[in-house]
């Protein structure tokens, strides 16, 4: 007997789907999970979800776990995996599209409080340093 | 290049860390390009870039900041500029790729600086300093400035992430760039070969997650510690500050960790030019370089 294994996007998940694959401007059925991206990943040893598990969840729709991953947050848009993946999708792009759909909802669920930084830590700080973690981790 | 009467004008940026944090990357610039006959002309009324290139396709805003910068090169009547800060210089050329190939995010761009005289039309090139000093000046004829040779001095060339990636930035190999390594070359020191010269150094989390860093910059430093390396360079203010400032965190982690000092390229060409000391600022590094300058007898 002919099985047929068809794997989609949950219904649930399908317009967050929609939204990261428009955001990023990525395909995400693209991905094969060779797993190079998470090999090279310079954050991968501080990261609860690797990303090439990021890039099949979000394939999956798996909205509400993902956007409470550890792991959006610590990458750094290095790019490494973006320029190894061969088949040429800029997972950073996708990565960075789930933290604006964490970023952009009327919460504003900022990852970054500098005022909670003792003053000496923040007066170490150089402003390439502050400027980018704060375009990067808040609203 | 200019000859001895007529130097070279250069539209420079040098972006806000260069102020402040990182003055030794700035002035070393500045004297070391002018003993290449190159005179760099600051921009006015420049911008910070917004350090970081906003990846979300729909993200025009963040493309504003970088933009008005190229507005300012025009109105210095220039067509191209320089930027030795490897993340101005990502930011500057990934936003003017991106609006170059979309016609709808320049108009709103423009459109936003409609108070502005001069609009922005794709017209101006974003050089990294690097890149011009091996294409427009030379390794062969930079060498010839070179009055006290870096002998001896093995140099561990650092890139990160931005001279190199994405591709559409880059100009040298992204897995293996050597331009940095033929200019130390050209200056005489020995570059050495180690194994994390393009591997991030964990960027920003530097803000509220120093642990992550001091674990980046052990491997980093210690992967050039491995082959003997008397200092690193670099191109990129929070790479120094994340590779030098952070290593007393490595040594917290790791008690094997040994410091090393952490110089940009621009310093090594003060020393090898013969610049005015004055434009090293070692008093803004936090390993201090001299001794292992001293122990080649080059301080
Ligand atoms: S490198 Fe590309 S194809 Fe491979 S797992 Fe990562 S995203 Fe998928
Ligand atoms: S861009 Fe992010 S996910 Fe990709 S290698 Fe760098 S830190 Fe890892
Ligand atoms: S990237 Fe940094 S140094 Fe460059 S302009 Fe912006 S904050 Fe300043
Ligand atoms: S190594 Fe770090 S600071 Fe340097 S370019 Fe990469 S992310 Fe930036």
């Amino acid at each position: 007997m002919d099985t047929t294994l068809r794997i989609t996007s949950a219904r649930a998940g399908r317009a967050f789907v929609a939204e990261i694959e428009k955001v990023s401007g990525q395909k995400l059925l693209a991905c094969y999970q060779c797993g190079k991206c998470s090999a090279g990943c310079p954050m991968a040893a501080h990261m609860d979800i690797l990303p090439n598990q990021m890039i099949r969840m979000a394939q999956l729709g798996m909205r509400d776990q993902l956007l409470a991953a550890k792991s959006i947050w610590m990458c750094v848009s290095c790019l490494t995996c973006n320029s190894r993946c061969p088949k040429n999708i800029r997972i950073a792009e996708v990565i960075e599209s789930l933290r604006l759909s964490v970023l952009r909802t009327a919460k504003r669920d900022d990852h970054l409080e500098i005022m909670e930084l003792s003053p000496e830590a923040r007066a170490v700080l150089p402003p390439i340093a502050t400027i980018s973690a704060m375009r990067k981790l808040t609203s | 290049m200019g000859n001895e009467n007529k130097p070279m004008k250069l539209a420079y940026y040098p972006g806000c860390t260069l102020k402040n944090h990182a003055a030794n990357f700035d002035v070393s610039t500045v004297s070391s390009m002018a003993k290449l006959d190159v005179e760099v002309e600051e921009l006015e009324r420049w911008n910070c870039c917004g350090t970081v290139h906003a990846l979300g396709s729909d993200n025009v805003m963040n493309r504003v900041a970088p933009i008005t910068n190229l507005v300012r090169v025009k109105e210095a009547q220039a067509s191209e500029f320089m930027t030795g800060c490897a993340m101005c210089y990502n930011t500057l050329k990934r936003a003017n790729i991106d609006v170059k190939s979309r016609a709808d995010a320049l108009e709103t761009i423009n459109n936003f600086l409609s108070l502005e005289n001069t609009k922005y039309e794709g017209d101006v090139d974003v050089l990294h300093l690097l890149e011009y000093l091996r294409d427009r000046v030379g390794f062969d004829n930079l060498s010839k400035k070179v009055t006290k040779p870096l002998k001896g001095l093995r140099v561990a060339c650092y890139y990160g992430c931005l001279l190199v990636r994405p591709k559409e930035v880059a100009f040298d190999n992204a897995e293996n760039p050597m331009v940095m390594e033929n200019l130390v070359r050209a200056l005489g020191a020995t570059p050495v070969d180690f194994s994390h010269k393009t591997e991030c150094c964990g960027a920003y989390q530097t803000v509220d997650k120093p642990d992550v860093i001091a674990d980046r910059t052990d491997k980093i430093v210690g992967s050039a510690q491995g082959e003997r390396a008397d200092l690193m360079v670099v191109s990129c203010p929070l790479c120094a500050f994340n590779l030098d400032f952070r290593q007393d965190d490595s040594k917290r982690l790791n008690p094997d960790f040994q410091n090393m000092p952490v110089l940009y390229f621009t310093q090594l060409m003060v020393l090898a030019f013969g610049c005015d000391e004055q434009a090293l600022r070692f008093d803004l590094q936090h390993i201090d370089p001299l001794p292992a300058l001293k122990a080649r007898g080059l301080a």
